[in-house]
């Protein structure tokens, strides 16, 4: 067996895949590895609850709205407090900033230069800079939308990365007429660019058949919140499961259960954890999230825009799950206008200004769970702290976590159908990073210890001997 | 009154002086840590250390030296920038100063000093100690990985609201600050929770309960004000 390792790049942190072929040549394996450790759910003992949004928030540069606002809301639980419905709509502005954000750096700047240049295309030109050249109007319209993103973020956390803003109990400061003014005034280009960016897509989408064909296309499982009347839900609500026919495999469990029906298995060959739902096993209970699964998930997403960009997205699969991981980027850009279009909703709101944005109290409950969808999936943070709010012990389930498997069916799919003779051709190598890249994931966030990891390395020869064996024991 | 020079000004100065009050009230800036209006000086930080050129360059700190008539006093200087800077070197080494996630983030006098003082890299080994946070008070926390042994707290407790509750334990790096007789200091039966300690602290060491990253601002000219509002006997 001879294996062909293939750095990622484009991707937030380092990864690496390896394929291992055959006798015939043909792809026996592939695996996508995270190859380093993080220890956040380590270091963060000790520290105390309230700053745990703070801290919480570095662990990337990308999302940290995600992890301040779910560490805010496992400590609204060990708080016991609902945090004023101003200080919750806030929260809920901020994530939606965040989701324009992020997926606005998806697809324009890490992603469009694949789809619109092609992944044949000369490399030294396939990238954010390339596509300003050949198509300056979308280059600077991602980077507009993306700054509407963040101007969201920094007009209520006053930064635009690591605002230290969100708090347990709710947010440390409310929202300024101005500001609400200057971003609706600012509202209407960024939807424009949101929708034009849609219909772009649609618009190309025949030709990346091969792409949507191979790139993640299977049937699996796909897990979201979904709100109480089963709409797509960014912040709290149920944990429902749909399978590939988007029959409801599980509805209206408790978020904060999630222990009874996720289980996270550990692989030695990649820091990153393996979530599965437990009522399959491990690796059968493989599930998908983030914006392919959110829209998979909801009944409808409860803004006109975005349901009728949803009905289209639903019709390409007969009303079914859309299983290609492919259409990540595509139920992104479908989840940028809906996010929009509930921005212009809170900044109608009056009671967006209103300055009761936190509730007050000591430590009555010692465990807390916060659960919400960030842009890459549903995001947990599990907090158990003593009488005093210090922390005992953490856990975080990280959306890039959940889609491990699925990155991992999506790299070996990609191999076998791309891979010719036993040379990585610059081609393949761009569709493995693609197929990575669908997921958006974020590895930066969501590796984290999982106890301590003995290395070992294997060199196998053509008849599967052992030809040298390296352990760096734990 | 007293005539000295400080870099080469001429200051006049009251008997009862020291070097640090004489530079300010002639607007000469000289860096303090563990110094604070109305609480006695230790000179224990030593970052106001001055140069004194007549006495064969001695290094003294001007928070505890008394004024004397012609002193030729450095405050600013190449070599006392570079002993400054190693002394902020050896404080973030010594503990664990994570100022990213810290409540005093950006009210901290410790981190104002390394940006006045161009502390842009520590070029001595963190010591990375295990220090645990304690929270089992009402109303405030103690963290003293972020403690600079200034004694500001000790000083402000004893001094000024009589309590005595904390003190020094330990000797060296292993210093810590402690209630009472080390128990925790929820437990502490002389703390009156009056917070003047919190008030004092220059760091996020102690803390308000409940403030998350950034947000605990501190008002250390407090002290002063309570000691000068006193009635005097």
């Amino acid at each position: 067996m001879r294996e062909i390792k293939v750095p990622v790049t484009r991707i937030e942190g380092h990864g690496l895949i390896t394929i291992a072929l055959g006798r015939g040549g043909k792809v026996n394996q592939a695996r996508f590895h995270v190859t380093e450790g993080r220890g956040f759910e380590r270091f963060c003992r000790g520290r105390t609850l309230w700053e745990m949004p703070g801290i919480t928030a570095r662990i990337c540069g990308i999302c940290p709205v995600s992890h301040l606002l779910c560490s805010a809301k496992a400590g609204d639980a060990i708080l016991a407090v609902r945090p004023p419905r101003p200080a919750d709509k806030l929260r809920r502005l901020m994530n939606l900033g965040q989701y324009v954000e992020s997926h606005a750096l998806s697809f324009f700047h890490l992603s469009s230069p694949d789809l619109i240049l092609g992944w044949d295309s000369d490399p030294k030109a396939r990238n954010v800079l390339g596509l300003a050249t050949t198509h300056p109007q979308l280059a600077l319209d991602g980077i507009r939308l993306r700054a509407y993103g963040q101007e969201i973020i920094s007009s209520l956390g006053e930064k635009r990365v690591h605002p230290a803003w969100a708090a347990p109990g709710g947010v440390r400061a409310p929202l300024a007429a101005a500001a609400r003014d200057r971003l609706a005034a600012k509202l209407p280009e960024a939807m424009r660019i949101a929708q034009d960016a849609l219909s772009l897509y649609e618009d190309k989408m025949e030709n990346w058949a091969d792409e949507v064909a191979t790139f993640g296309n299977f049937p699996s499982l796909f897990m979201s919140l979904v709100g109480e009347d089963g709409a797509w839900e960014h912040y709290e609500g149920r944990i429902r499961f749909v399978d590939a026919e988007r029959r409801i495999v599980a509805d209206g469990l408790d978020p904060a259960r999630y222990p009874e029906y996720i289980g996270e298995a550990v692989e030695g060959w990649s820091y990153l954890k393996f979530p599965y739902f437990q009522r399959d096993g491990y690796p059968d209970g493989l599930y998908r999230v983030g914006p392919l699964a959110r829209l998979n998930c909801c009944d409808r997403i409860g803004t006109p825009l975005a349901d009728e960009a949803l009905t289209r997205f639903r019709a390409t699969a007969d009303g079914k799950a859309v299983t290609s991981s492919f259409h990540y980027h595509w139920a992104r850009l479908i989840e940028i206008v809906a996010a929009l279009e509930r921005v212009q909703g809170y900044l109608d709101d009056p009671e967006i200004l209103s300055p009761r944005v936190r509730a007050e109290a000591g430590v009555n409950e010692l465990v807390g769970v916060g659960v919400h969808e960030a842009p890459r999936g549903t995001l947990f943070h599990h907090y158990w702290v003593n009488e005093d709010g210090v922390l005992e012990r953490v856990n975080l389930i990280v959306s890039t976590g959940h889609n491990n498997l699925a990155m991992n069916r999506t790299v070996a799919q990609i191999a076998h159908h791309y891979l010719e003779g036993t040379m990585v051709s610059e081609g393949l190598l761009n569709r493995l990073e693609g197929g990575i890249r669908a997921y958006d994931p974020c590895l930066s966030c969501s590796v984290h210890a999982v106890g301590r990891m003995p290395l070992r390395v294997v060199l196998l020869g053509p008849d599967g001997e052992v030809l040298d064996e390296k352990v760096r024991d734990a | 009154m007293i005539s000295l020079r400080i870099d080469d000004t001429p200051v006049q100065a009251k008997p009862n002086w020291t070097i640090l009050t004489a530079a300010r009230a002639a607007g000469i800036r000289i860096p303090t840590l563990c110094h604070l209006d109305a609480l006695r000086p230790v000179g224990a930080c030593r970052l106001c250390l001055v140069e004194i050129r007549n006495w064969n360059g001695r290094l003294v700190p001007a928070c505890a030296t008394p004024v004397q008539e012609g002193l030729d006093v450095v405050a600013d200087s190449d070599r006392l920038a570079s002993l400054r800077r190693t002394i902020l070197e050896l404080l973030f080494a010594e503990r664990n100063h994570i100022c990213a996630f810290c409540v005093s983030n950006g009210h901290c006098e410790l981190q104002d000093l390394a940006t006045e003082l161009g502390m842009d890299h520590v070029t001595f080994p963190y010591r990375f100690p295990a220090l645990a946070v304690d929270a089992s008070h009402a109303k405030f926390g103690i963290d003293p990985n972020r403690c600079v042994l200034c004694g500001r707290c000790v000083r402000a407790c004893s001094e000024v609201e009589g309590a005595f509750t904390w003190g020094f334990a330990g000797r060296g790096v292993h210093t810590l600050i402690e209630a009472d007789l080390g128990e925790p200091w929820g437990q502490s039966t002389t703390c009156t929770g009056c917070g003047k300690c919190v008030q004092a602290c220059p760091t996020g060491a102690l803390f308000e309960k409940g403030k998350a990253t950034a947000e605990q601002v501190k008002r250390p000219a407090l002290l002063a004000e309570v000691t000068e509002r006193r009635p005097r006997a």
